[in-house]
């Protein structure tokens, strides 16, 4: 089983995402993380999967079956920048404070909450160095973590855009038909 | 200035723009609206009450897989929607193309487990091409218009659209000037130019090539362009269980069908073929046994209007994406002329001499119909007859159900004619004939209707007899080859676990005497001798008549491969105890 990291185009419309991870939990493959967030283009969102999987090409396919996909590319062997974000609530009383703002800033992650007792930091990074970010930062008591899924994006100029997509073309449901009448 | 309509009226108005002229249904709290509408329209819009939402859902597809038009059933919100689920997933199996309509609660309780509330969308998510929730008047219009454009293009399939209550009861004024937006949608209807040279490439110097036409061949209308082909190509041609009557079996090319109840000299010429065509069959596993094993000496060309199908079973060399029928024509277009096509003439020719050998040698159709010498009545009986009557009688179509039956009927009628044959095939739905059978006789009511079921599926959805009768229907006969015992699984426990009849026998009622209750014509016919004049006595009367065959017990279904062996490796015959 490898790990693959899947790309997908949709159009915004309610059921669109549980269509699309359906077809993962039906095989039984785990979807290891997922990001979904609006595009450059009013109405298509942009969804970045990990998952693992023997048989990814057959699910890729089947993707393109859903009629709100646009676009699946399986970006695993491509030149990609990868990103995740991690919010850590860490147990920091005021004696601690120094030794986290320094380890803080090897990872180059923001301070942005302090309490009486607490910090919480935010680190961003490729997934593994927020894996490192997060091993470093556990001694000191975490209380809280959160991590978003892995977004990517293909290096250089041949990408997965949405521009192509005409906004206007986007899921008429979106558009109240009764602005039309 | 347009009226202002209810949803409901909207609903009723918008079937009406598609063509849809009949619909199977049933009523309930969430979709009265919708019932409450369609009695202005019923002179357009035939409501047909079933008696089971699950008969409604068959029914639909009977009419749509006889017709190739969109099939369209109803159900109101919670237990209306969840009996329509079998026969949603039935269709989605066999490319039907079919449009489900429920009721749901109103949209203020939605979420609330209100009374009869389902998240029928929920369900049926794999089950359909697509599906809607639709919550607000505005939008009916245009959904519906969607859902039946994508149920009836492309690879059609079916769709389910659940409204809630209230936005069929409020009022708009409806916007009928829609433009269909699906940027996401857009099936590859023409195969790609070079795909389709490469395919006619392979073809030209095939030394054993093959033609394997399956549900795509009628679904697309394509069934004088594979004839043509066939022709031209001298090519043999395997009709899978979906491809029956794509290709007439009196034909010289015809070979027959393939996979666990195929011939077995269709099998071996599979796994001896160097060239294999599948025109609109997705390579399921009842027609490759073991896949890997699947012709293992072909390159194989793969037609098929859904990507997702192709290498999903077996390794192909030349895909080729599109509708059969475009498809086929376009290697119409491109075959070169009959005496550059020479050689492929001359082996094609060897090549169907050998299969004919092979078709002696090993059992042909004809010593199937030779019936055993016992003075008991035998399956064989009843399919012998029929296949005597059938072509000769004027036109029919032919429902089937699912087992052992099912199987007798593909391998021992004559199937000449598109559209005759209708079945459960991928979902293997018992239960389907009967309501099935309603739908086709509705579409048909000319031609006359056989449904050929078990015992077993007939006592799953019997109950859409009354509907047979309520709506005046004549044209239906049912045969029911009755053993007594879910006769396939029965085979299966005889050949794989030593006679252990776990649950298979079945009793039942007097068939003959329910049909009557029914307001049916009932026979019983325990001898070989009564056959044929029982199905004449169905010809001649003018009303939907049951027979009961009592036929003997346990009678397997030959050849036979085994699940997961290679379809080379047939069973002949029960294995003499050691």
């Amino acid at each position: 089983m490898n790990k693959h990291t899947i790309v997908a185009l949709m159009q915004d419309r309610p059921g669109a995402l549980n269509r699309a991870v359906s077809l993962f939990r039906r095989r039984g493959y785990n979807i290891e993380s997922l990001a979904v967030g609006h595009t450059e283009t009013e109405g298509i969102s942009r969804m970045t999967l990990v998952v693992e999987s023997a048989d990814v090409e057959q699910v890729v396919k089947q993707l393109y079956r859903l009629v709100e996909v646009l676009k699946v590319s399986d970006v695993t062997s491509d030149p990609t920048v990868e990103r995740e974000m991690v919010l850590v609530k860490i147990h920091a009383p005021a004696d601690k404070r120094a030794e986290v703002v320094a380890v803080g800033e090897i990872f180059g992650a923001k301070i942005v909450d302090v309490g009486a007792t607490t910090m919480v930091l935010e680190m961003t990074g490729t997934p593994s160095k927020v894996e490192n970010f997060v091993d470093v930062i556990k001694p000191f008591g975490v209380k809280e973590m959160m991590r978003t899924g892995r977004i990517a994006m293909v290096r250089g100029a041949r990408g997965h855009g949405a521009q192509s997509y005409d906004a206007a073309e986007n899921g008429h449901l979106a558009e109240p038909l009764a602005a039309l009448n | 200035m347009s009226e202002q309509r209810t949803g409901a009226q909207i609903m009723c108005e918008a079937l009406i723009r598609d063509g849809v002229e009949v619909m199977f249904g049933y009523p309930g709290g969430a979709i009265m609206p919708f019932y409450y509408a369609m009695w202005e329209y019923r002179d357009q819009l035939r409501h047909v009450l079933v008696r089971h939402e699950q008969g409604g859902g068959h029914a639909a597809e009977g009419y749509a897989r006889a017709t190739g038009k969109l099939g369209v059933c109803i159900g109101t919100s919670g237990p209306g929607a969840t009996n329509l689920v079998t026969a949603i997933a039935d269709a989605m199996m066999d490319s039907t193309p079919m449009l489900a309509i429920t009721g749901q609660v109103s949209s203020a309780v939605l979420g609330k487990d209100a009374f009869q509330e389902t998240d029928i969308t929920g369900i049926t998510m794999p089950i359909t091409k697509h599906n809607y929730l639709v919550k607000r008047v505005e939008d009916i219009a245009y959904v519906i218009k969607e859902a039946i454009h994508l149920a009836t293009t492309g690879r059609p399939g079916p769709v389910l659209v659940d409204i809630t209550k209230d936005a069929m009861q409020a009022k708009i004024v409806p916007n009928w000037n829609l433009k269909l937006h699906l940027p996401g949608y857009k099936p590859t209807t023409h195969g790609n130019s070079r795909q389709i040279r490469e395919a006619i490439g392979l073809l030209s110097n095939a030394k054993k090539p093959l033609v394997m036409a399956g549900n795509g061949v009628q679904m697309s209308g394509g069934v004088a362009e594979l004839r043509e082909l066939a022709e031209r190509t001298g090519i043999p041609v395997i009709t899978t269980l979906h491809g029956i009557g794509a290709f007439p079996e009196d034909h010289p090319l015809s070979i027959g069908m393939p996979g666990m109840h195929g011939w077995v000299h269709v099998n071996r010429a599979i796994q001896e073929c160097d060239v294999l065509l599948n025109i609109g069959g997705r390579f399921d596993d009842r027609v490759t046994g073991k896949a890997s094993t699947f012709a293992p000496n072909a390159k194989i060309i793969h037609v098929d209007i859904d990507p997702s199908e192709i290498g999903k079973n077996v390794k192909v060399t030349v895909p080729i994406v599109g509708d059969a029928r475009n498809v086929m024509q376009a290697l119409l277009d491109e075959l070169p002329a009959r005496e550059e096509l020479a050689a492929l003439h001359g082996n094609a020719s060897d090549w169907l001499e050998h299969i004919r050998d092979m078709q002696d040698k090993h059992q042909h159709k004809q010593q199937y119909l030779n019936r055993p010498d016992t003075s008991n009545l035998m399956p064989h009986d009843v399919y012998a007859a029929l296949t005597r009557n059938l072509n000769a009688r004027g036109p029919y179509r032919v429902v089937t159900d699912v087992g052992q039956h099912q199987m007798w009927a593909a391998q021992l009628i004559d199937w000449q004619h598109p559209r005759t044959h209708i079945t459960s095939g991928g979902a293997g739905t018992m239960g389907f004939s009967v309501p099935a059978a309603l739908g086709v006789a509705i579409a048909y009511p000319d031609e006359t209707v056989w449904a050929i079921c078990g015992d077993g599926g007939f006592q799953m959805m019997n109950q859409e007899m009354a509907t047979i009768i309520q709506e005046g229907i004549t044209n239906v006969k049912i045969c029911v080859i009755n053993n007594g015992y879910l006769g396939m699984v029965r085979q299966w426990q005889e050949l794989f676990e030593q006679k252990r009849y776990s649950g298979t026998p079945l009793s039942g009622p007097n068939f003959a005497k329910l049909a009557e209750a029914y307001g049916w014509k009932g026979l019983t016919i325990e001898r070989a001798e009564d056959v044929e004049a029982a199905i004449a006595e169905a010809y001649a009367t003018d009303g939907p008549v049951l027979i009961d065959f009592r036929v003997e017990r346990e009678v397997n279904v030959y050849p036979m491969v085994p699940q997961g062996v290679s379809i080379g490796e047939m069973i002949m015959e029960t294995p003499n105890p050691a």
